[in-house]
């Protein structure tokens, strides 16, 4: 593979944001933890990536430690976040702050909370004008204004004087996500932006994020533990399991064909209206681990229906499948192969930030064998079956539940997916 | 009048749930705090110092064989020596075994007050939180008078119009004017109780008034009042030393440490020993009462864990 | 508004309370008054008639308030007015009560903030360790030990009395504000690291606010609050609990004057005190109320 150009009109190939073996550890009682352990994903200009994972999973640390929040006593201890060609975990922080809130945004959970409730919420949009750009009050008073409009506040103009408590949680979390796009930031990290909102008004929220997205052409981290967020919203979407991503892809190839266990338990827990028929919804056995006590092997093992002895001392190698023809790129061999380009949904136009992939189509997975179970590398032996079955047997739509077990037992092991093998 | 303790450095992780998973503990409140004191330092160290001015209030003779009140006035001030490390005060009285009897009275009037102002704030506070309305209002407004009077003032005017400077009145005084931060405390701490949803269950399984605030609520509110309590018990002790060295509290030829420390005054040059060894005493009680509520805050607060 | 009316019947609350306490103390303050000499009947009648002493309580404490609403503390046993003796000794305990202030809070709140932000550091337990120590140590021991340091042996500041102007005031004023030192730094300390655990500090760092602006902006405010309350609320205790520090230091301040009036009996005196002392409380509770509403605007619009 070619280096990649920093030319303009390649951005969308190149990511804005590039995350490589991030490790987050906190020291607790029990010993420190590793609250998120060899992560890594891309995302590009214009594009969503859903980190979809249950609390506990590390998704909300992962973008913590993106952000440069990690407080004390957590520590980053490894890994690279490379934000528009920069690694931001070397820069000074001096560098970092800078680029938070004008390159980085973002927006917390709950609104109410995240906003500072003595300051008024134009004081604190206009901070950003104030702080970053050096602007007048009055000016930035006025671009504080233009910003609540652009987040449809209704009466910007009077309610720009306002403090958080006299907002509903919706319109807070409008202000919230006006204050992280005052600086027009390359990306937006979302932090489960919707789950402190009532369900109606969380559409609207997502709707509106997204609009912005496509209006800015920023790239949008979403963090979340919602299905149906993921499908609405998503481009690609990367599954967090104690602490590490085990499966990620287009949204749709891999919520219709999961290829994780634990992806596929998680689809089978939350109802799916489409399906039609009378479906039970089968809840996954058991409860996260804690990260104390992460099991060896795949971390998922104790609760996975499909588990072999082998999943007990190894965790399966991280590979990406090829779910759909030219939706997946390979980003340089040295580099682990985990990153998809967003694949235009079903029913919406295709947008324009999805050039041509010259790399070719369907990258090979690799079934990476146990002693060469480092990610870092791009294995060539391959002793099981490509992927391509395994994307068969998943575009037959509700793959878990026809498969013989035996049929996914393999899979783990074949068809790579999954957990990364670096211990 | 809260004294912060430092928080225990627990890891904030926003999403990471460290303990999912593990095994759950059958933990109350109360077990649960025991676990964490029997093994905290800011615990013991005061724990066993009250458990020894408990002793020597109790029993001074196991400290001292000298009768404090056996003086000599050719001993009159001497400084500290051999054998009587403490010296001898005014009247020739061996100042380590004044010193070691004077226990008895802040430990006394420190326990006895805050068991009193306890049982009231405790049935007041409960009352005015469980029941609420005018119950709530009366009490509320009561309090906020007795609020708004300076302590030490009124201290001193009820004690002149008990006309009796006894350990009774003392204790009687004190309770007065220490009662309402108690009971605003054990108010709002039944307050948060109340209306959790097992009383609300054990409502509505039917216990009546009185079982539902001995059983369910009494046990879980009453945590604040002990740690304040702990705390009190220092400062009461404080109080009593301040009132009689005012001249205001106990009168010679009883033994206190605040008599002792006023005894003092006029010689603090040539006789700091008279100064150093009751201020000292009443410091540490003090200080161990002080530092006792904070290891019990600690282990009750689990937001501080 | 509200808080206005409340604060009505505290005050008739309060000062009825003491007024009721100090009229029910036992023995004639005439006796008192007397001494050795006797007193003839009429001249006990005359006196009894002049202080209201044979009206029933509630008339008495009526006739009190009425003169208290044109300014009128009463007259004492000798015949001052109350007024006048307040007037006379009130300065000195304003000018020690105001210093201690000062001095709590300015001191209290660095320590509390320098502590807060390095949690755990050398600063931090100093802070925690030096506040304990201090709040075990009573005022009047306290006050011993740094006159005896500080006046006596090194002879920085003067020992007793007013003559030397503000200087004289130094050391009480250090005394006096040590307890709620201690009390105010501890709990800058705790709400400062509460609000730095915030999310809205989170949010503000997200901004890519610098570290100074994050606290002193964001996290500041937000941790003023209850110190601001307890700073407020301990501005009366402060004038009140001059009493012992006036005492050691032998400064002629109202606390003085009032244990003098407890001895002598001059109720007249100790109920005018105690009504000042009550009003100078609920001045400044209002007062904290007024800034309650400055600093957080959840309190202003509701």
């Amino acid at each position: 593979m070619p280096s990649i150009p920093a030319s303009a009109d390649v951005t969308a190939a190149a990511p804005v944001l590039s995350v490589r073996d991030l490790v987050v550890e906190f020291p607790t009682t029990d010993g420190v933890v590793s609250a998120v352990n060899g992560v890594g994903f891309d995302l590009a200009a214009g594009e969503t990536l859903a980190i979809l994972g249950e609390s506990g999973s590390g998704k909300s640390v992962t973008a913590q430690a993106v952000m440069g929040l990690i407080e004390r006593p957590g520590r980053v201890v490894g890994g690279s976040v490379a934000f528009e060609g920069v690694d931001l975990l070397a820069a000074s922080s001096e560098d970092r702050r800078r680029v938070r809130g004008s390159g980085l945004a973002m927006v917390f959970q709950d609104p109410l909370s995240a906003l500072n409730p003595v300051w008024s919420v134009g004081f604190q949009i206009a901070e950003m004008f104030r702080v970053h750009r050096g602007l007048s009050r009055r000016e930035a008073r006025r671009r504080a204004v233009e910003l609540l409009e652009r987040v449809r506040i209704p009466g910007a103009a009077q309610r720009v004087g306002e403090y958080p408590h006299q907002f509903s949680g919706g319109m807070r979390q409008r202000v919230m996500i006006a204050m992280a796009l005052a600086l027009d930031p390359t990306v937006l990290i979302a932090d489960e932006p919707t789950t402190a909102l009532d369900v109606t008004v969380q559409a609207q929220i997502l709707e509106l994020l997204d609009d912005l997205r496509a209006e800015t052409g920023m790239g949008l981290l979403l963090i979340t533990h919602d299905l149906g967020v993921v499908a609405e919203t998503a481009d690609r979407v990367a599954v967090m399991y104690a602490g590490r991503i085990v499966e990620t892809g287009p949204t749709d190839a891999v919520l219709s064909a999961p290829a994780h266990p634990y992806t596929e338990g998680l689809l089978a827990s939350v109802p799916r209206g489409q399906s039609g028929r009378e479906e039970r919804l089968r809840p996954i056995a058991g409860a996260p681990p804690s990260l104390a006590r992460i099991p060896p092997g795949c971390p998922f093992h104790p609760r996975c229906p499909y588990v072999i002895e082998r999943c007990r001392s190894e965790r399966p190698p991280l590979a990406l499948l090829g779910h759909e023809p030219g939706a997946v790129s390979d980003l340089g061999t040295d580099r682990p192969a985990f990153s998809a380009r967003s694949v235009p949904r079903s029913g919406e136009p295709p947008i324009d930030r999805s050039p041509p992939d010259p790399a070719g189509v369907g990258w090979e997975p690799a079934g990476i064998g146990p002693e060469s179970a480092s990610a870092d590398r791009n294995p060539a032996e391959d002793a099981q079956k490509p992927a391509g079955d395994r994307q068969g047997a998943g575009d037959r739509q509700g793959a878990g539940d026809r498969q013989a077990a035996g049929d996914r037992q393999a899979a783990c092991w074949r068809s790579g997916e999954v957990g990364r093998g670096d211990g | 009048m809260s004294m912060s303790a430092p928080p225990p450095d627990a890891a904030r992780l926003d999403a990471a749930r460290l303990d999912a998973g593990a095994p759950a503990r059958e933990a109350g409140l109360w077990s649960d705090a025991w676990r964490q004191l029997r093994r905290n330092p800011l615990f013991l160290v005061p724990a066993v110092v009250i458990a020894l001015f408990t002793v020597m209030a109790v029993f001074p003779g196991l400290f001292t064989r000298t009768d404090p009140r056996a003086c000599d006035l050719s001993r009159s001030l001497l400084r500290p020596r051999a054998g009587h490390w403490f010296g001898y005060d005014l009247q020739g009285c061996d100042y380590y075994a004044k010193v070691i009897h004077g226990a008895r009275v802040s430990m006394t009037i420190g326990i006895a007050t805050v068991a009193g102002t306890a049982l009231v704030a405790v049935v007041l506070g409960t009352l005015a939180g469980f029941y609420g309305g005018i119950v709530d209002t009366l009490i509320a407004r009561v309090t906020d008078v007795w609020f708004a009077l300076p302590t030490f003032l009124g201290a001193v005017v009820v004690l002149a119009v008990l006309g009796g400077n006894g350990l009774p009145q003392l204790t009687l005084v004190l309770v007065l004017f220490g009662w309402p931060t108690m009971t605003r405390l054990m108010r709002s701490a039944v307050l948060t109780v109340r209306d959790l949803e097992y009383v609300t269950a054990a409502r509505a399984l039917g216990a009546g008034d009185l079982r539902l605030m001995a059983r369910h609520v009494l046990p879980n509110a009453l945590a604040p009042v002990i740690v304040y309590g702990a705390i009190r018990v220092g400062i009461v002790i404080a109080a009593e030393a301040t009132l009689s060295f005012l001249g205001l509290g106990l009168q010679l030829p009883a033994i206190s440490w605040g008599l002792m420390i006023a005894g003092a005054q006029p010689r603090l040059l040539s006789a700091p020993h008279l100064l150093l060894f009751p201020g000292l005493f009443l410091s540490v009680t003090v200080l161990a009462f002080v530092l006792l509520g904070d290891a019990l805050r600690d282990a009750f607060d689990p937001r501080l864990r | 508004m509200r808080r206005l009316l409340q604060v009505i019947p505290v005050f008739f609350g309060a000062t009825f309370l003491i007024f009721a306490l100090v009229y029910a103390v036992p023995g004639d303050p005439i006796d008192a008054l007397a001494g050795d000499r006797p007193v003839t009947p009429a001249v006990r009648a005359e006196l009894r008639h002049r202080y209201h002493l044979d009206d029933p309580l509630f008339v008495r404490y009526g006739k009190y308030l009425q003169g208290l609403s044109h300014g009128d503390f009463g007259t004492n046993f000798r015949g001052r007015p109350v007024a006048e003796i307040m007037r006379q000794r009130f300065p000195v305990t304003i000018r020690l009560g105001l210093l201690a202030f000062l001095f709590e809070a300015v001191v209290g709140l660095a320590a509390g903030v320098v502590a807060g932000l390095r949690r755990r550091s050398l600063v931090d337990s100093l802070v925690l360790v030096s506040t304990t120590v201090v709040v075990a140590v009573p005022v009047f021991v306290l006050g011993y030990c740094a006159q005896l340091l500080l006046g006596v042996k090194l002879g920085w500041f003067p020992v007793v009395g007013i003559r030397e102007g503000w200087r004289s005031y130094f050391l009480p004023a250090v005394v006096l504000g040590s307890l709620s030192l201690c009390y105010v730094a501890r709990l800058a300390r705790a709400s400062l690291m509460e609000a730095m655990r915030a999310d809205y500090v989170r949010t503000a760092r997200a901004k890519g606010l610098s570290e100074r602006r994050v606290v002193g902006v964001h996290a500041l405010r937000n941790s003023l609050i209850p110190v601001v309350t307890f700073l407020g609320v301990d501005l009366g205790s402060l004038m009140a609990g001059a009493i012992v520090t006036e005492g050691i230091f032998n400064l002629p301040g109202i606390g003085q004057a009032t244990f003098n009036a407890v001895h002598t009996q001059e109720y007249p005196t100790v109920v005018g005190v105690v009504t000042a002392l009550v009003l100078i409380f609920i001045l400044a509770n209002l007062l904290v109320d007024v800034l309650y509403a400055v600093l957080d605007p959840r309190i202003r619009y509701r």
